[in-house]
């Protein structure tokens, strides 16, 4: 921000001395490569000077395990003190939702209470979406839910409901409470960044093992680290739903004569409602995502059987499990969405009357709910949904890819290989064999052009941490498989992103399309992949690829249909063409946006290359993967800090360039 | 006219409600030594050298009780960072704001809260609602702020809701109104702790000139009963004129005059007010007073020989149609019912047709 004085002209002006500095920056890398036999170091960073900082944050972990007292107890016993606590809320959830409480009736002998209805749950969450918004939702929801009992997988998914039903309040009020904090004091604010971007960009690999040290194995576990990685965006949305609060509302609280505590909890957070519901819907999406990877640590559920069958790899048996992960988070998704819209409307005059009469949906549903829970006592096919009438495709997808597989593998293998050979293996070499320090030095040059100084030096150090704690050829691979499947991916997304900006009717399906591609967990992409291209990192850059698309078709959407229509109509007057006004008016309007949306189209490749380790990719992600089956802590968070690091200089250059442009075109 | 009720008759010593004593505020880094340095006299320019912005500069003034005192400025004027002040919900940088003889600039922020919570009322531009809570709930906010029971504040929100004409609506909420009932609801909140002094930032600009019109028709009525204490910013010149006892007309920060309607109109401080005045309606602003012959350049003779009796304060716009038609002058008198000049039919006309200078 320090360029905000920047106008048109200077910047005009900055360009050729810039281009200087990039024409001498090119020759200085050239100049490092050709002299690798004179200075090798500067071209690869020797072993001899790695610093050993896994070695030391694994000592660290150790001694705060096994030896940190806190007088009274230790730290281990503290943790597992959380653990404990946390496990109340979890136990009751699963007793009711998924296995039932125990009841002693004797020495050895105990009565198992049923679990809720499935048919009655069904019921009451379709009554429950029809009640906040329409018909057309308590149809989506019965059908997500019917799914779930048809196919097999309710028990499971009961499992993963009620670790989410614990995860998802813990997570909402703690990001809430951080978030008022952070309102309160910018210095908290300032304090609380920098670890909110290394939570969101730390994959989670890297903090599983140190949980499992901590909090042992269980559920319990991977609810926390569910909640590590969910909580985030409640923090940031809490804030900006805060801020922007309209500054007429603050200060009628003031008028008002609002202490501290009123301000925030009958002014504040009331008024800010609906932006704070998007931190809710955020909570749960991510929630969901975190299912398959918690379930590493003991999560069990829906998660279990996904990771279960990829590794067998049954493809049907895994896609089964996964698109029930998928009806959950959509179903909790749209549901969590239109209680963001609806407000207690409709209620004139219902004042004085009674509870009963002013809730007669919410009785109706408990009645329900608890009516089939006690005739399922009776009948056993309201308890449980009967064996009898499941389905599995499991088989016909099973069949369907060895067909494929038998009848299109010579075209499937001329693409992979032409890719491969002509583009992705080229460019890995290439990366692998840049100067690292002349790496270092791009990265600083461009922070300097685009931010200043401190831009430049923080970006400079972040890439230089890679190198000096020993990750430096497995990094240059992630940046490799990122930087391909970025390409791809906004090649694709860019298009359809243009496409849905001019067309209302494309804009509506689009619309859906990548809503739903969000909410699938990002493991069911790699199910398909591997089984028409196997392992390797060509599969890798397609499940990537496939992933990232989304938030690039929906930046660019954006991007185009914010550019304020009076522009448009002037350039239409002008005998703009519309190609004219797409290539001349719309696109360079758009363009930060569009590049804001490459920034997160990287954020969404890289979290996605770490979870392809599991498919044989080379990179930092499988170093992470690594250490977690050897349960090696530092190496783990290491290289994780590491990925989290190469997101971050991405991010912050990418930004400033946005912003800049932004302030250049005056859109901010 | 409804507006001459709300008006002062006699321009008699009045107790002052709320004083600015040299208020100042000034954005940017180290703006308050800076003032204080320069012993709280500044420049534009050695202020901009400095690298800070005076929203108000060195603004004096004094709110009688009862009256409704207008201060009026075109946007980045400073007004709505005035009135600020006068609450402390702007801290200001330099100065006194002295309310009720008390300095609130003093005051801890212990004492600003129960200052607001009981004598203090304010209704913004864009309505400021609670959007999760009912006209009532919104109404009644302030009151439950302050801790009062649900049944008591509920009963004297119902009250001010039916005082601003809303009744029938209690359970709406806020974005199921029009913007004129929004601003309604606003002023009933405002009301509803029967504050001292009523502070009104720009209430009606965001509203259509037709509800404006009706909205500032209804504020006069409800001025009428309750003889609130106002301090109303507004950018819009027509309504100061139509509101005010006495205007404050600012730019860049500074006061530039403060007067009755009249005054501004007939003797415009500098050009930047008769910039304003200039497309006044004369005859709506100017009294008997202003625009009759004084007696002593009237021949005494032509005194007896009037077709009737107006009071000086009497707008021109009230007797226009009577003086014009009749074939003598109108004798003026004063409150008391002292002989203070003529007002001929040609000084009427004057006004009536001559957009420009009166005399």
């Amino acid at each position: 921000m320090s360029q905000a004085a920047t106008g048109v002209a200077p910047a005009l002006a900055w360009r050729s001395p810039w281009l200087a500095a990039w024409a001498l920056m090119l020759a200085a890398t050239l100049g490092l490569w050709l002299g690798k036999d004179l200075w090798p170091w500067v071209v690869k960073y020797p072993r001899g000077w790695v610093v050993p900082l896994k070695g030391w944050i694994g000592d660290f972990m150790k001694w705060l395990i096994n030896d940190f007292d806190l007088g009274l107890f230790t730290f281990k016993e503290f943790t597992r003190g959380i653990a404990w606590v946390l496990e109340w809320p979890q136990w009751l959830a699963k007793g009711l939702l998924a296995k039932g409480f125990k009841i002693p009736t004797g020495e050895d002998a105990f009565w198992l209470t049923p679990t809720l209805s499935w048919l009655g749950l069904v019921v009451v969450l379709s009554l429950l979406a029809y009640r906040i918004k329409d018909r057309t939702l308590a149809l989506l929801i019965g059908f997500c839910f019917l799914y779930l009992a048809v196919f097999g997988q309710w028990d499971s998914a009961m499992i993963t409901l009620s670790s989410i039903m614990v995860a998802v309040p813990l997570g909402v009020a703690g990001g809430l409470a951080l978030g008022i904090q952070g309102y309160r004091s910018p210095r908290f604010e300032r304090a609380i960044t920098p670890v909110l971007d290394l939570m969101q960009t730390v994959p989670v690999f890297a903090y599983l093992v140190p949980i499992l040290f901590l909090f042992g194995f269980g559920p319990v576990a991977a609810m926390i680290a569910t909640m590590i990685y969910a909580t985030p965006p409640m923090v940031r949305v809490t804030l900006l739903a805060l801020k922007t609060v309209p500054e007429e509302i603050k200060e009628f609280g003031r008028m008002a004569g609002c202490s501290r505590r009123q301000m925030t909890w009958k002014v504040l957070v009331p008024a800010a409602r609906p932006t704070l519901m998007v931190g809710v819907n955020q909570v749960i999406m991510l929630s969901l995502n975190m299912v398959i990877i918690a379930s590493m640590i003991g999560a069990g559920g829906l998660g279990h059987d996904v990771l279960a069958s990829l590794r067998r790899l049954a493809i049907g048996e895994g896609l089964e499990a996964g698109i029930a992960i998928t009806l959950l988070a959509i179903a909790l998704d749209r549901l969590s969405q239109a209680f963001a819209v609806t407000s207690p409307a409709g209620r004139h005059g219902q004042e004085g009357k009674g509870f009963v009469a002013r809730h007669p949906y919410l009785i109706f549903a408990l009645a329900v709910l608890l009516g089939a829970t006690l005739l399922g006592l009776v009948v056993p096919g309201l308890r449980d949904y009967p064996e009898a009438g499941q389905v599995t495709t499991g088989p016909f997808w099973n069949d369907l890819v060895r067909w494929i597989n038998i009848n299109f593998f010579d075209q499937f293998e001329a693409v992979k290989t032409f890719l491969l050979l002509n583009l992705m293996i080229p460019f890995k070499r290439f990366l692998l064999q840049m100067p690292w320090t002349a790496v270092v030095a791009i990265v600083a040059l461009a922070g300097l052009q685009l931010g200043g100084w401190r831009l430049a030096l923080l970006t400079a150090c972040l890439v230089a941490f890679i190198a000096l704690t020993g990750n430096w050829e497995k990094a240059m691979i992630t940046v490799y498989l990122c930087g391909i499947s970025v390409v791809f991916a906004s090649l694709i997304g860019t298009p359809i992103g243009i496409w849905a900006a001019r067309n209302d009717r494309v804009h509506k399906v689009v619309q859906v399309a990548i809503d739903t591609i969000q909410t699938l967990p990002s493991f069911v992409y790699l199910m398909p992949v591997v089984m028409l291209f196997r392992v390797g990192d060509f599969s890798a850059m397609i499940a990537v690829i496939a992933y990232a698309i989304p938030p690039s078709v929906r930046y660019t959407d954006h991007g185009i249909r914010k550019i304020p229509p009076a522009l448009i109509e002037a350039a239409r007057t002008s005998g703009c063409t519309r190609r004219q006004v797409l290539w001349k008016v719309q696109l360079p309007l758009a363009l930060p946006e569009i590049m804001l949306g490459v920034n997160q189209t990287i954020m969404f490749a890289l979290s996605m290359l770490v979870i392809t380790a599991l498919v044989g990719t080379r990179d930092l992600g499988q170093e992470v993967y690594i250490a977690l089956t050897k349960a090696d802590t530092g190496r783990g968070i290491v290289a994780g800090v590491c990925v989290a690091f190469i997101a971050i200089t991405a991010d912050r250059l990418i930004g400033a360039w946005a912003r800049r442009r932004k302030q250049q075109l005056g859109l901010e | 006219m409804s507006d001459n009720n709300a008006r002062d008759p006699d321009g008699g010593e009045r107790s002052v409600k709320l004083a600015c004593e040299a208020v100042w505020k000034v954005f940017g880094p180290g703006a308050e030594a800076f003032l204080a340095e320069h012993g709280g006299q500044v420049g534009d320019e050695l202020l901009a050298s400095a690298g800070l912005i005076g929203a108000v500069r060195d603004a004096s003034l004094d709110v009688y009780e009862g009256e409704i005192f207008v201060i009026m400025g075109l946007s980045g004027s400073g007004k709505s960072t005035l009135v600020r002040c006068m609450s402390r919900l702007i801290e200001p940088t330099a100065g006194r704001v002295v309310f009720e003889g008390q300095d609130l600039l003093a005051a801890s922020e212990k004492e600003m809260i129960e200052i607001r919570r009981h004598r203090m009322g304010m209704v913004f531009q864009h309505f400021a609602l609670l959007p999760h809570l009912t006209v009532l709930g919104n109404v009644a906010f302030p009151l439950e702020v302050q801790g009062v029971g649900r049944a008591a504040r509920e009963k004297r929100a119902l009250e001010v809701i039916e005082l601003v004409g809303l009744q029938g609506r209690e359970a709406y909420y806020p974005r199921e109104l029009s913007g004129g009932q929004q601003q309604r609801v606003g002023i009933a909140r405002s009301l509803a702790v029967e504050p001292e002094i009523w502070f009104l930032d720009e209430p009606f600009s965001a509203l259509d000139p037709l509800i404006r019109r009706e909205m500032q028709d209804e504020f006069l009525r409800l001025q009428n009963v309750l003889h609130k204490t106002i301090v109303f910013i507004t950018h819009d010149f027509d309504e100061a004129i139509r509101l005010a006892d006495r205007i404050a007309i600012m730019n860049d920060g500074r006061i530039i005059q403060i007067g009755t309607p009249e005054d501004l109109v007939v003797n415009p401080a500098t050009d930047y007010v008769a910039e304003f005045t200039h497309d006044v309606p004369r005859a709506k602003v100017l009294t008997a007073g202003s625009v009759m012959t004084a007696v002593d350049g009237v021949a005494s003779q032509a005194m007896a020989d009037v077709a009737g009796r107006v009071t000086a304060d009497t707008r021109i716009e009230a007797l226009a149609a009577e003086v014009v038609n009749a074939d003598k002058p109108f004798l003026v008198i004063g409150a008391n019912g002292q002989t203070l000049g003529l007002l001929t039919r040609e000084a009427v006309l004057a006004v009536l047709v001559g957009g420009n200078r009166v005399r």
